[in-house]
């Protein structure tokens, strides 16, 4: 059962093909925002086996970390996926404090992008690798904060399903005025989590050349690709167990999802990237800012 | 501590969309120095202009640019005018300037679209592409051609605009006014592109001066030169137009000249369609004789410079070619320097770079121990590996 969990449904397989899919509608809805036609609903499947495919070129520099990175983006996103499906489907299962090992995991997918710039000793690279490190250093601070938002609101719950059971009999958390708050902070934060404009800066094709991903190919850059794409499931869902759980019924999960996406998506459309200083200081400032409020809104009850 | 990194911008970059080589210094993100090496695209036009007779000359030097393909046609066949003293007729004169004024739209609206890719805004770069198809069809409509028009010809035009043409390319242009709107509003007040752009890439207008740009570029340093006014050409003498200028020389003052230049552009191309004279578009020029004349011209870019000697036979023996990137790629020098990384994306393609309009000569250093190649050397080469290609297929 455990290796159905981990591996079929709701860990890896499942998560991949729903992130493919996921990907795809971002794919279609940017073209047809920007007056293209777009690809066909198999194009990241078939992005992916085409990539498998390919000839697999390792920089000599450190090739064990370089080929391991991927696989331990890879590793910790699918964990991510069962414990949070887990948590909904058998929360008899679930072990208290789930919550902060998800925050953890949750930034293996950035580091192990850092350590396989790092690996490569390509200078765009390294470049890509410190705007990452800056980048995770910025949103972490108040993507954390509006998780202590949550565990406030919650009384004290760091245990995913039982804040879920809680907004089941209290509603949403983003009902109340530091959730809804904490939730677009959260958002922007997931923006950077996934790396999509305005925060790709460490991927930049234009002034870096996809940075942090250049040396990559073949077989491990196919495994990033899927890492972003079931990040791409993973977050939000994160997010609606979080700030959004009174009602979790499969059509329910499935529009709010669909919401989150568009919102995403949307973002990813009408911004151009900004640099990393302005990032920083986006995240340091304003976002702190209005999280710190948050906080204190929390604790005097509103 | 100081720690110099060398950040390769090209030959083969996602960014450009021409073969050029920035070769950044990076302390960090900080560039502290930026060397510019071009040369990759020279086509030994000039040459090869010597080898035509005038009226392929026109078609030739039409290729030297895609993007602004009338530009080097107009100002060699201002080159042959002022040489052969030849009156050209108004109408000719006023379907030039149209050309010129719409190609001036489409070339300003294909570099808003690929600024907003360099800054990574897509949606920017895809819809200012979508609203330049209508210029094109009109030039199809005019000229036959999308893109190389072929409309000039020395003593004239080559084409005349049809009567019942004329209410298709006003509706046209009166339908980009809103379009251009909605860029004004959607791109220039949007606070993100203002902090990409703001502040970005300086160039002073002292330095604007001493690196002799010329174009927006110049014009959004405060530096008010516009070939069309100061040395009049075409028939931007009987109309009524404004020069753009803007003070601050950064990134965002020459999108905001470029934006403006093109409603300047709609002023112009409406004044011609209403004042065009009816008449001969052509001089039937017989002879070119003995002498020399210069052709200038406000490109999109800035000033296109031609200049022409002719020994009274049918071809020149000089054809000398300035174009406007030439002086402009140069002023990055100053300007990337000091930005980031980010910041010199969009900086360098601020000026509107377009290379193989630039590369008039390729230098060689004689004392290095590299091999200078020529045409039959690259010839042998080419032949020598299709046999080794051919060998290896037959050996498989």
């Amino acid at each position: 059962m455990i290796f159905f969990n981990y591996f079929i449904f709701p860990g890896f397989l499942f998560t991949a093909v729903i992130g493919m899919l996921a990907s795809w509608v971002d794919r279609k809805v940017t073209a047809r925002v920007q007056w293209r036609q777009g690809p066909p609903w198999y194009q990241s499947f078939a992005d992916f086996i085409k990539l498998l495919g390919k000839e697999v070129i390792v920089p000599r520099q450190n090739r064990r970390l370089f080929l391991v990175a991927p696989l331990l983006a890879l590793a910790s996103v699918t964990v991510v996926a069962t414990l949070l499906g887990r948590s909904m489907l058998r929360p008899q299962e679930s072990f208290l404090g789930d919550l902060i090992v998800v925050i953890y995991l949750l930034t293996i997918p950035a580091t192990a992008l850092i350590l396989g710039a790092s690996a490569s000793a390509n200078p765009l690279a390294s470049v890509g690798a410190s705007r990452e490190i800056k980048l995770v250093l910025s949103y972490e601070l108040p993507f954390l904060l509006s998780m202590a938002i949550v565990i406030l609101k919650s009384g004290g719950l760091i245990r995913i399903n039982d804040i879920i059971r809680y907004q089941m009999v209290n509603g949403s958390i983003l009902s109340s005025a530091s959730g809804a708050v904490a939730f677009v902070a959260a958002i922007l934060c997931m923006q950077a989590k996934l790396g999509f404009v305005p925060f790709d800066m460490s991927e930049a094709e234009q002034e870096i050349m996809a940075g942090a991903l250049i040396e990559y190919s073949g077989a491990p850059l196919a495994i990033f690709k899927l890492t972003k794409q079931m990040l791409l499931v993973v977050l939000p869902i994160f997010l609606i167990s979080l700030f959004w759980a009174n009602n979790l019924s499969v059509m329910w999960v499935i529009l709010k999802y669909v919401i989150l996406l568009v919102i995403i998506i949307l973002i990813k459309n009408t911004n151009p990237r900004v640099k990393i200083d302005q990032a920083t200081r986006f995240f340091w400032g304003p976002m702190t800012v209005i999280c710190i409020i948050g906080v204190i809104l929390a604790l005097i009850g509103y | 501590m100081s720690h110099k990194v060398v950040i390769p911008i090209g030959p083969y970059h996602p960014l450009q969309e021409e073969p050029e080589f920035f070769r950044l210094y990076v302390e960090g993100e900080k560039v502290v120095d930026i060397d510019i090496v071009i040369g990759y695209v020279h086509r030994g036009i000039e040459q090869l202009s010597e080898t035509k007779h005038f009226d392929q000359v026109a078609f030739l030097v039409e290729r030297i640019c895609g993007i602004c393909s009338t530009s080097h046609p107009f100002a060699y066949v201002n080159a042959i005018d002022d040489l052969t003293k030849v009156e050209v007729p108004q109408r000719a004169l006023y379907i030039r300037t149209i050309i010129a004024e719409l190609e001036r739209i489409h070339s300003h609206l294909l570099w808003l679209g690929l600024a907003g890719h360099f800054i990574g805004y897509n949606t920017v770069w895809m819809w200012s592409w979508k609203y330049r198809e209508p210029v094109l069809d009109i030039f199809e409509l005019i000229s036959g051609n999308r893109n190389h028009y072929a409309m000039m010809k020395p003593g004239g035009v080559r084409r005349d605009i049809k009567e019942e043409d004329i209410p298709r390319i006003k509706k046209c242009v009166d339908d980009l006014v809103p379009i251009l709107n909605m860029f004004k509003g959607a791109v220039m007040d949007d606070p993100v592109i203002q902090a990409r752009t703001k502040g970005v890439g300086v160039l002073t207008k002292q330095q604007a001066i001493a690196y002799s740009a010329v174009g927006p570029t110049a014009r959004a340093s405060g530096v008010k030169i516009d070939v069309r006014k100061d040395h009049p050409y075409g028939a931007y003498n009987f109309l009524d137009w404004n020069i753009i200028t803007q003070e601050d020389g950064d990134v965002f003052a020459k999108l905001i000249v470029r934006v403006l230049e093109m409603y300047e552009s709609i002023k112009i191309i409406r004044q011609c369609l209403d004042k065009m004279p009816k008449g001969p578009i052509d001089a039937n020029l017989k002879d070119i004789p003995e002498g020399e004349g210069i052709g200038h011209i406000e490109a999109p870019r800035g000033e296109c410079f031609h200049y022409i000697r002719s020994d009274g036979t049918n071809r020149p023996i000089r054809h000398k070619i300035r174009a406007p990137s030439y002086m402009n790629v140069a002023s990055n020098k100053v300007s990337a320097v000091g930005g980031t990384i980010s910041d010199a994306a969009i900086t360098l393609a601020a000026v509107d770079p377009c290379y193989c309009c630039t590369e008039r000569v390729a230098v060689f250093n004689k004392g290095s121990d590299k091999k200078i190649l020529n045409g039959w050397d690259l010839i042998k080469l080419s032949q020598e590996k299709t046999e080794k290609l051919r060998k290896e297929i037959f050996n498989k």
